[in-house]
């Protein structure tokens, strides 16, 4: 079918264009319009007169700290799943032990436990560790991941079993064949759960709110909520501008890996 | 000299013997062929072989050195799997060279033995692509030169021609034996293909049920079957088999549907009256308006010869094949004669052959 001749798929198209766009363009331009203005009730769909002034003030404060802290706990929390998950799952799909199939259900639960449930004993095993207000204490607790590891099994089951023995045959040792072999072959799906998780570390706002109240540890989706709790005097712009800025790494980490991360949720090939 | 000894070798899984006390012994330069239909073992004693399967018990010995609880990296065995087995994300020559750098030879050293493995396998111009890059038989032959490479003790094929068309298959099939001759290195091939079996090995195995069925040379399998499975598993179309008894103090059987055939090498033990298989290939039954009718019911046109199969109109109403050079024959009844010098005589309740 001629796709210019289909009006309502359009209309459908544009109409969701326009939901998932509204809300950011009304970011974007009221960080550029008068906080009083907004805060009277005025924000427009308009770019306003005041420029990027309000960048100008938020990046001279406290909120480059906060990028960096949001940065080094989202790459901490991506880095930290796929290394453990990857191991696990290696060792899962790929290792005969006594009790393999107890692991991998006990792992397979841990899928139904939000974390909020078991956010309390994770804060005191935290505080027992003396990690409570550390950078450390921000990511630890999160790398453990049921889903990944899952995901991971399931990508290493699929890699055929002769492609195994090719390589036992060749001489290599495990982690040899996990270097070599299993990790390149599952590029793409690596790369794809990368940009899952490094969302994931970023939008974190629960775990870090609890265990960090230094605000030099403040992460920045917390910093937005701060600016405006402050309810009489919160400089809407400077809250749109920040969250214009927080808006930039996860684009820019989906855009530089959109090829792979495709690839990785769509192909099967192997 | 023997290069490969496997002494009492058996596989059980669970209860399940899937391999029952195997003994073998490969001369160095041989090409062994072991055949039979899926599930009976073959593919489990190759693995053995390779390491990649534990034998429940049993000694396997390469080269004098017993191998049997050895890893497969440390055995000098390779392998031509039957999906080739390639890394899909390195290059042909990585492909190749991949188990040479782990054995830690030097770049000179493997740059050479791959280009010279390349040149032999007329692959030089492939080894910058990827495998998904090329053909099936491409792909076949860097499985090969993969092994080749290595210059193991022993090579092992895995059914290497089951996923290639037919054509390339007689193609592939001749390149492997030239190559085999030519490198002279001693081969394991597993396969479930007659024509394969008798064309590539020096000897071939019949497997069947986990146990060997008989151990020879190809020419003697077929014109000597050591029982009713392995004269029915290689010929094709398969033998005809028709029932009969012993008569005529050993020295004739007569069969259900009336004929008497006299045995032309000598009388078989047994009393008169023992059941018995008389075994005929169908290129060796004869048609002779003397001979018992046979009602055809499916002509099948090959060309260069015909096979027809129909039903004796005698008693019990057996079922032949017949292979006959040139057209069709007329009609719907055909006389047919069953000589002699040609027929294969078993021990109806055994199945083995009667010398």
């Amino acid at each position: 079918m001629n796709p210019r001749r289909d009006p309502v798929a359009h209309a459908v198209l544009l109409l969701g264009a326009i939901l998932f766009v509204a809300p950011l363009w009304l970011v974007l331009v009221g960080s550029t319009q008068n906080p009083a203005v907004i805060a009277a009730g005025g924000l427009s769909f308009i770019p306003g007169d005041e420029g990027f002034s309000a960048y100008a003030r938020v990046l001279n404060g406290p909120v480059p700290r906060m990028l960096l802290i949001s940065l080094g706990m989202a790459l901490a929390i991506a880095i930290g799943k796929i290394f453990i998950s990857v191991l696990s799952a290696f060792a899962i799909a790929f290792f005969r032990f006594p009790c393999r199939q107890v692991a991998f259900w006990l792992i397979f639960i841990t899928l139904m436990l939000p974390v909020e449930v078991r956010i309390i004993p994770t804060y005191s095993v935290m505080s027992d560790l003396g990690l409570i207000n550390t950078f450390t204490g921000l990511w630890l607790p999160l790398i453990a991941s049921a889903t990944a590891t899952l995901l991971f099994r399931q990508v290493f089951v699929a890699i055929p079993d002769e492609l195994v023995e090719a390589a036992r045959m060749d001489g290599a040792g495990p982690l040899r064949f996990l270097w070599d072999i299993v990790l390149p072959v599952s590029a793409a799906n690596i790369a794809a759960l990368f940009v899952i998780l490094f969302i994931y570390g970023w939008n974190q706002y629960l775990w870090p709110l609890l265990v960090a109240t230094n605000p030099r540890l403040d992460t920045i989706v917390i910093g937005i909520v701060k600016m405006v709790a402050v309810e009489t005097e919160t400089d809407w712009s400077a809250v749109m501008a920040t969250a214009t800025l927080a808006l930039l790494p996860p684009v820019v980490v989906v855009v530089l890996m959109q090829r792979w991360f495709v690839a990785g949720l769509t192909e099967g090939e192997k | 000299m023997a290069i490969l000894e496997l002494a009492g070798l058996r596989k059980s899984f669970g209860a399940v013997d899937v391999l029952r006390e195997i003994n073998l012994s490969l001369a160095s330069g041989e090409m062994l062929v072991i055949v039979g239909a899926s599930g009976c073992g073959k593919s489990t004693l190759l693995r053995m072989v390779a390491g990649l399967e534990t034998p429940s018990s049993g000694r396997i010995l390469l080269d004098g050195r017993d191998i049997t609880s050895e890893d497969p990296s440390a055995r000098d065995i390779a392998m031509v799997f039957q999906n080739y087995a390639l890394y899909p994300h390195m290059t042909v020559f990585d492909n190749m060279a991949y188990g040479l750098r782990i054995r830690g030879l030097s770049r000179e050293d493997i740059a050479r033995r791959v280009d010279e493995a390349a040149a032999l396998l007329g692959l030089s111009e492939l080894l910058g692509r990827k495998p998904r890059q090329l053909s099936g038989g491409q792909r076949q032959r860097v499985a090969m030169g993969r092994a080749i490479v290595r210059d193991p003790k022993l090579f092992l094929f895995d059914e290497p021609l089951s996923n290639l068309d037919a054509t390339l298959r007689v193609r592939t099939r001749a390149e492997i034996r030239r190559l085999q001759r030519r490198l002279g290195v001693t081969s394991l091939y597993v396969t479930h293909d007659q024509v394969e079996a008798m064309t590539l090995g020096d000897r071939l195995l019949v497997l069947h049920q986990g146990q060997p069925a008989q151990l020879a040379t190809p020419m003697e399998v077929f014109e000597r079957p050591a029982d009713t499975y392995v004269a029915g598993f290689i010929g094709a179309p398969a033998m005809n088999f028709l029932p009969a008894i012993l008569t005529e103090a050993g020295t004739a059987a007569r069969l259900e549907a009336g004929p008497l055939l006299h045995f032309i090498d000598g009388r078989r033990d047994g009393p008169d009256g023992r059941a018995l298989t008389i075994g005929l290939r169908p290129e060796h039954i004869r048609v002779d308006p003397n001979g018992v009718s046979l009602r055809i019911d499916l002509v099948e046109p090959l060309g260069s010869e015909t096979l027809v199969h129909g039903r004796l109109a005698a008693p019990g109403e057996a079922a032949l094949v017949l292979r006959l050079a040139g057209k069709a024959p007329e009609g719907e009844v055909l006389n047919v004669v069953f000589p002699p010098e040609e027929i294969h005589v078993f021990d109806a309740g055994t199945g083995r052959r009667l010398p």
